[in-house]
């Protein structure tokens, strides 16, 4: 599905208003932002609770990916969590179209769960909060490969995830608010740089 | 193979391809008084319905990261259209031991609607730089030949700067720039440490209203299309003035095949593959001005055999295809620690850089020939895809943590680009694959291509100079690159500057060239190349502007030559 378009009309009507209303930082008028809220994705800003019919992914698989997501990007006291910004979604639909993605995320998950197997006698999910950071803090870090080269694989698994759950993050309305990007608007003057505040 | 349509019209000139030299030539024609038909191989452009200007990546499906994933990387699928690396159906083949790598774009406007914007001129020695230092070959022109038709055009696409007197980098007719961003003042006082010029860049983008096209709203978005026209596009500023004299008559859907020579020994016409019916077609006309793109120009020489050409029309000289040149590219990039402290603040601007570093060590020796330009980006950017991918793989771990640290170093970023002259080489041309046609049945290109040691030797400097302007601002430079392997001194592979050029080249010699100062064909008359094809050099300066310029002249020549009868 393509974007909104934005028409000229649009844009010599914002900096008409702007010529009235005098404030520098004029955004797209009312009327331009209720179209483009009509014609956001109906699927993104995921319900976690499995409304959502993966693509790809298996039903577990799927429910092992929403909890990586959760786990590299929680909540905290600024933003909601990579759930929130629908995460989950955004990596199924990639590795729905994509044959690399589905044997590096798809072979991935399998290998995590094989892994915990191992370990714990019990898939990913059946671990314990507390098996599962003993889990992530291994392959989250490239330097355990190097003592253990049987976690190299899921190393590599997980920096894909962890990647494209910021991507999917930090995409979203929340993760840009998160990051306080002010633009994608359409302004009479370009401001320059604020002064730079002393140390 | 089916009937061919023929059109019993005979319009003046048919102009094949409608970007920047084609774009000028049908402009300049038609409001000469000429009857032009226009070959595009693209659909017709619509800027509300194609252009993604002001959306945000949350309302793509894709977020900006394309079916599958495949646009992550630096163009996305905000790209204005139609523009790509490789074209289902329409493939070109590299020689064993090279990867150029072609970018084409097939819609109204071709590349110019996605380009950078920068309009830089070449200075004088750079048309005389095979006198100079006895690399390469001088221009059959001079910068005072040219300096007419870079004001013409300046003062009609609108390009904003400032006028320094800087001899490398001449000045033009500008609009003012707009403000520095923080990053830019930073980078400015680094500079101003280390004595390199760093000046207002140059970019054909409205500051103020011009010819009926809004002035710039400062959305940073200008790679995506622009609605108002206020960036310079082609399809949105020349073709629109060509149309209304009511005597251009815009074919798309048309991939040109041949040239068509009369037995007079000069072109009548132009056969082409109407793309929705696949079937050939053919308008007829008194000259042909060739502005494809320069390997694309170069390609139709190439297929248009005869017996007076067998080796491809106005190759007598076999340079058709010959001296490719790309820009050297070299990119790297840093933290600013003093950045994390700025408030949030928009920092989107125009889409490029609004300072820049031009060529400024032409006044001593250095061990490579020639220069190279520097572009800045970086700074708090509109998050997309790839945005934290530096940080992920330096810092990696999870959670609350991985949160917080984005959020520090968000905005800290700053990237240098270097972007320099080729010396042209003999491993580095394009040819006829003697196996493969595409889709329209048309032979495609194989591309031979080599950086020399010049090369190598500039990019190595580019990277050594990015290095202290980060340094000097108490930054750390992040960007690692090996002496040797696929990307020397982080040297970009032939072509992905798209600044591919010289396949047709000019010259006083028709044995050593392909064409006259007025982009004329040394053997056929009635037949002009007015793309890239046409440069000589690839100076440390960006050629769309020059290929306008001399599109423009190019174009009056013409018309003088046919109301004198001689074409």
């Amino acid at each position: 599905m393509s974007g909104p378009s934005i028409s000229r009309r649009d844009i010599l009507r914002t900096l008409a208003i702007s010529a009235v209303g005098g404030s520098v930082l004029q955004v797209i008028p009312a009327e331009a932002a209720e179209y483009v809220h009509q014609m956001v994705n109906k699927e993104k800003a995921a319900e976690p609770s499995g409304q959502y019919k993966p693509k790809y992914f298996s039903a577990h698989q799927y429910a092992t990916l929403v909890s990586l997501c959760d786990a590299i990007i929680p909540k905290d006291a600024t933003s909601g969590s990579a759930l929130e910004a629908g995460a989950p979604e955004f990596i199924d639909l990639l590795t729905s179209e994509n044959d690399q993605y589905q044997l590096r995320l798809g072979g991935g998950l399998l290998w995590l769960d094989s892994f915990c197997a191992d370990r714990y006698n019990t898939s990913y999910l059946g671990c314990t909060t507390g098996q599962r950071k003993e889990v992530l803090d291994l392959i989250a870090f490239r330097q355990n490969a190097k003592k253990d080269g049987a976690l190299s694989q899921g190393v590599a698994f997980f920096a894909l995830v962890r990647n494209l759950t910021c991507d999917a993050f930090y995409t979203s309305k929340i993760g840009i608010a998160d990051l306080q990007y002010i633009g994608n608007t359409a302004v009479r003057d370009f401001p320059g740089c604020p002064p730079i505040p002393k140390t | 193979m089916a009937q061919v349509n023929r059109s019993p019209k005979v319009y003046d000139v048919c102009v094949i391809g409608s970007g920047a030299g084609g774009g000028m030539a049908a402009k300049i024609l038609t409001e000469g008084g000429l009857s032009v038909v226009m070959l595009e191989a693209g659909p017709p452009l619509n800027p509300e319905k194609d252009f993604k200007m002001l959306t945000w990546p949350y309302e793509l499906e894709h977020r900006g990261a394309g079916v599958g994933g495949f646009a992550r990387a630096r163009f996305s699928e905000f790209l204005a259209p139609n523009g790509a690396w490789t074209i289902e159906g329409e493939p070109y083949t590299s020689a064993p031991g090279s990867n150029f790598q072609w970018f084409r774009s097939r819609i109204v406007g071709g590349r110019t609607n996605h380009w950078g914007r920068i309009a830089l001129r070449f200075s004088p020695i750079d048309f005389k730089s095979g006198t100079r230092d006895g690399l390469g070959a001088d221009w059959p022109i001079t910068y005072e030949d040219l300096a007419p038709y870079y004001d013409h055009v300046e003062s009609y696409i609108g390009v904003f700067g400032t006028r320094e007197n800087i001899s490398s980098a001449p000045d033009g007719v500008f609009l003012p720039p707009p403000k520095p961003r923080c990053t830019e003042l930073l980078l400015k006082k680094a500079c101003d440490k280390l004595n390199v010029i760093c000046i207002p860049s140059r970019l054909a983008i409205l500051t103020r209203p011009l010819n009926g096209r809004l002035a710039c709203h400062y959305c940073g978005q200008c790679g995506r299309g622009c609605v108002t026209e206020s960036n310079f596009s082609s399809s949105q500023v020349l073709i629109p003035p060509a149309m209304k004299t009511g005597k251009l008559n815009l074919v798309t859907g048309a991939m040109a095949r041949e040239i068509i020579l009369g037995k007079d020994g000069k072109a009548q016409g132009v056969s082409y593959i109407d793309t929705a019916t696949r079937t050939e077609k053919r308008v007829n006309a008194r000259a042909v001005v060739v502005a494809a793109s320069a390997c694309e120009s170069a390609r139709l020489l190439l297929n248009s055999k005869s017996p007076l050409f067998p080796d491809g029309l106005a190759n007598s000289s076999g340079t058709v295809g010959r001296y490719l040149m790309d820009s050297v590219g070299s990119d790297g990039f840093g933290i600013l620690p003093q950045l994390e402290k700025m408030p949030p603040h928009n920092h989107d601007g125009v889409g490029g850089m609004h300072m820049y570093i031009p060529w400024w060590k032409f006044d001593r020796k250095n061990d490579f020939p020639r220069g190279y330009h520097i572009e800045f980006h970086g700074g708090r950017n509109m998050p997309g895809v790839g945005m934290f991918d530096h940080l992920c793989h330096r810092e990696e771990g999870y959670g609350v943590q991985l949160k917080q640290r984005a959020r520090q170093v968000y905005g800290t970023y700053v990237g240098l680009s270097g972007r320099g002259e080729m010396i042209p080489n003999p491993d580095s041309y394009c040819e006829i694959d003697p196996d493969i046609v595409d889709q329209w049945g048309i032979p495609v290109l194989r591309f031979h291509f080599r950086w020399w040691e010049y090369e190598l030797r500039q990019a190595q400097d580019m990277q050594a100079t990015f290095r202290s302007i980060i340094e000097t601002m108490g930054g750390e430079y992040l960007t690692k690159t090996a002496i040797d392997g696929k990307h020397p001194f982080g040297i970009s592979e032939g072509g992905r500057i798209i600044h591919e050029v010289g396949t047709a080249r000019m010259g006083p010699d028709p044995k050593t060239s392909v064409l006259n100062g007025y982009c004329q064909t040394h053997d056929v008359k009635n037949v002009f190349v007015m793309d890239g094809a046409p440069l000589v050099t690839n100076p440390d300066k960006n050629p769309t502007l020059t290929i306008m310029a001399l599109a423009w002249r190019a174009s009056e020549y013409l018309l003088s030559e046919a109301g004198k009868g001689n074409i």
